[in-house]
């Protein structure tokens, strides 16, 4: 156990703990708009991995990770724009109709990558920026301002998220198609060009993070995430639909697998017992669920299709 | 008589919309082959002779389609409720796990005892498993959806940690090998093999007899009729006395029982006998819990209807191997055209509704004796 309280290993946990969290926190916070305005998109994950392997493919092809990235956006925002034709327009089922997104992006980004790329191959990763001045600090410069840029954007938008929902015009709209849609409509607010925009917003998000998880990573195959894209949207409910609760969350989930990553190169405990480690998190969130289900209420519409004049 | 050409109008709909789209996830499909340089017509041609061209190809795809019945089974009975359950992954591993745990706990047994003593623990696995969400949604208002998607992950967890620990063959450990896996489990639990054949067994039959079960439970039974009550109106049910809460639990547990099943039929099944783990449910489970959700759908959430339609699409996952084989696409396509189906199924079932009811407004006017109340729903024979 004294190996892993030495400066170098504990510095490194707290840094790639915020590497790691960054798909989830891009995801979730993507998820959080759709939610804020009553929509429940379930086939985040679905849209991460064609996300995943639209930038680790362009990537691969074009050397250039910010054309990967780009393509991942662009593949977020198509994914986007169909899940809200099939959950505004269509008024679907959501907690069925984002599971079809997910079996599509689950197998259609497995079948492109057998098909295209076989065995799987390297990329470059995103270049790392350091802060100047402050990643001199010692500890804290390592742990936080020595990251790739993606990082930094990442956790940019948090505040941003804040700022949208909070303080703009679009944000009271947000809320207020997600809290009561027809007091809303008799106001002349859109509510369908309204979650349209939340729920493209979503998707574009979980483009930009299966793109920066496997530009991340280097590599992708099939089912990169492992079910990120589920996590992201309980950690909406974790966060109770507030940027800085799905910050916490996506956090906690990136220390506690760092730390599992740690555990597991030190050797410090036996293998199998890191499972239970990585179940630590799931279960807290599990537990969340529960609290912020006494302590909060849900957006009032949220999961409800809404049909002018019903 | 308006109304009677009515319902048989929307009763034709109803079947034609799950058609409609498996065909439009087929056409896309093969567009989809035609992009990827192969033969459409090879492929189907290869896929419906993968699936069922032969004795053995419908063995095969019988046995692929057994746990999407008892998912799809499972998913009915939840959905009647009105109760979500995406969590068909975990509950399938968590009694793949129980039943496995039995096997190697207790001492070597004849297969009358042992049988039926793994199938319950699959079975109490699964209905543990969907009764935390069922328990967590009635008493204290959690959402189902993101309960079971979070117990999905930690069942698979859960898997890894005593097939890598507690349950690993302890000639893995010897050999230094150490695959996670269990050893060969004992013989009496083995799932008896039918017709001489060296794979088929009884998984299909079970499934079939859990899929009458539940019908049987929906429509004839007074616990039916509550989950359904339920499932259409909580504050009626509740009016009527119906316990609603312990009626939620009970979906879930029987929702999560019958995935259970399907998992300790995956590892007594199996032809290794014996439960292994890749580090994810898929793995596992070969994403049943998922596909099990698109055969309840396309099988109109009847328990009855999800025979059929568990048969097509375990001939779906059954072809696509052959269709790799055959054109070199890989069968991954097969889950993305599932996904398809799953979306359209769902995207026009709302459509299709709206348009039912704007028929019937329009036919209320021209009658506008009804011989039921407005808002009671009319009497459900079971749909068949």
């Amino acid at each position: 156990m004294s190996r892993f309280f030495t400066e170098a290993v504990l510095i490194g946990t707290v840094a790639s703990g915020i590497r790691l969290a960054v798909p989830l926190l891009v995801s979730s916070l993507g998820e959080m708009y759709g939610q804020r305005s009553g929509v429940l998109n379930l086939g985040v994950d679905g849209i991460m991995l064609l996300g995943a392997f639209g930038g680790y493919y362009v990537t691969l092809q074009s050397g250039n990770v910010w054309l990967g990235l780009l393509v991942g956006i662009g593949i977020g925002i198509v994914l986007g724009a169909a899940s809200a034709v099939i959950s505004v327009s269509l008024l679907a089922e959501q907690g069925i109709s984002g599971i079809g997104v997910y079996l599509f992006g689950l197998g259609m980004s497995d079948l492109l990558f057998q098909r295209l790329v076989g065995t799987p191959r390297p990329i470059s990763s995103f270049p790392k920026l350091e802060i100047p001045g402050l990643s001199d600090i010692p500890w804290a410069g390592e742990m936080f301002f020595r990251h790739s840029v993606i990082v930094y954007l990442a956790f940019l938008a948090v505040p941003l998220s804040m700022w949208v929902i909070n303080r703009t015009t679009f944000g009271m709209k947000i809320r207020a198609v997600g809290e009561n849609p027809e007091a809303a409509d008799s106001l002349g607010v859109s509510v369908s060009r309204v979650r349209y925009a939340t729920v493209i917003i979503g998707g574009t998000l979980a483009g930009v993070a299966g793109a920066a998880l496997a530009i991340d990573l280097k590599i992708f195959q099939s089912n990169l995430t492992n079910a990120a894209g589920f996590i992201a949207i309980a950690l909406v409910y974790f966060g109770a639909w507030r940027p800085l609760g799905v910050m916490g969350g996506a956090l906690l989930y990136g220390f506690v697998n760092s730390l599992v990553l740690q555990f597991k190169t030190l050797d410090i405990i036996p293998n199998s017992w890191s499972d239970i480690a990585a179940m630590a998190p799931a279960v807290i969130t599990i537990l969340a669920l529960v609290l912020v289900a006494q302590r909060f209420r849900q957006p009032a519409a949220l999961t409800k299709p809404f049909l002018r004049g019903r | 008589m308006t109304t009677a050409g009515a319902s048989l109008r929307s009763r034709y709909l109803a079947y034609l919309v799950p058609i409609g789209a498996v065909i439009s996830a087929l056409l896309i499909g093969a567009l989809m082959l035609l992009l990827l340089d192969a033969s459409p017509l090879e492929g189907v041609r290869a896929m419906f002779q993968g699936a069922f061209g032969s004795w053995s190809a419908l063995a095969s795809t019988a046995l692929k389609a057994t746990p999407l019945l008892f998912v799809g089974v499972g998913i009915t009975i939840a959905f009647r409720a009105n109760v979500i359950n995406i969590g068909g992954e975990g509950q399938m591993v968590a009694g793949g796990l129980l039943s496995t745990v039995a096997a190697i706990g207790l001492p070597d047994l004849p297969a009358w005892v042992m049988l039926p003593v793994v199938l319950a623990a699959g079975l109490l696995g699964g209905a543990l498993w969907g009764a935390v969400p069922g328990a967590l949604k009635a008493y204290y208002g959690v959402n189902e959806i993101l309960s079971t998607i979070m117990l999905n992950v930690v069942a698979v967890q859960l898997m890894n940690f005593l097939l890598r620990g507690a349950l690993i063959d302890p000639g893995e450990i010897e050999r230094g090998t150490r695959i996670p896996q269990t050893a060969r489990l004992q013989e009496g639990a083995d799932l008896p093999l039918l017709f001489g054949s060296g794979r088929f067994h009884v998984g299909p039959l079970v499934a079939v007899l859990a899929a009458i079960g539940a019908y049987v439970l929906l429509w004839r039974t007074p616990l039916g009729y509550r989950l359904r009550a339920v499932g259409q109106s909580v504050d009626a049910s509740r009016y009527a006395g119906i316990p609603v809460k312990r009626t939620i639990v009970v979906a879930l547990t029987l929702s999560g029982a019958m995935a259970g099943l399907a998992g300790a039929v995956l590892v007594f099944g199996s032809e290794s006998h014996r439960m292994v783990t890749d580090g994810s449910t898929a793995g596992f489970t070969g994403s049943a819990g998922f596909n099990g959700i698109v055969a309840a759908l396309f099988g109109g959430l009847h328990p009855l209807w999800t025979i059929p339609a568990s048969f097509l699409f375990g001939g779906l996952l059954v072809g696509g191997n052959a269709l790799q084989r055959a054109v070199q696409v890989p069968s991954a396509l097969i889950l993305a055209l599932n996904g398809l189906v799953v979306v359209f199924v769902v995207a026009s079932d709302r459509t299709r509704k709206r348009l039912r009811d704007l028929a019937s407004r329009v036919e209320a006017t021209a009658t506008p004796t009804s011989d039921l109340p407005a808002g009671v729903p009319p009497p459900d024979g079971g749909g068949l």
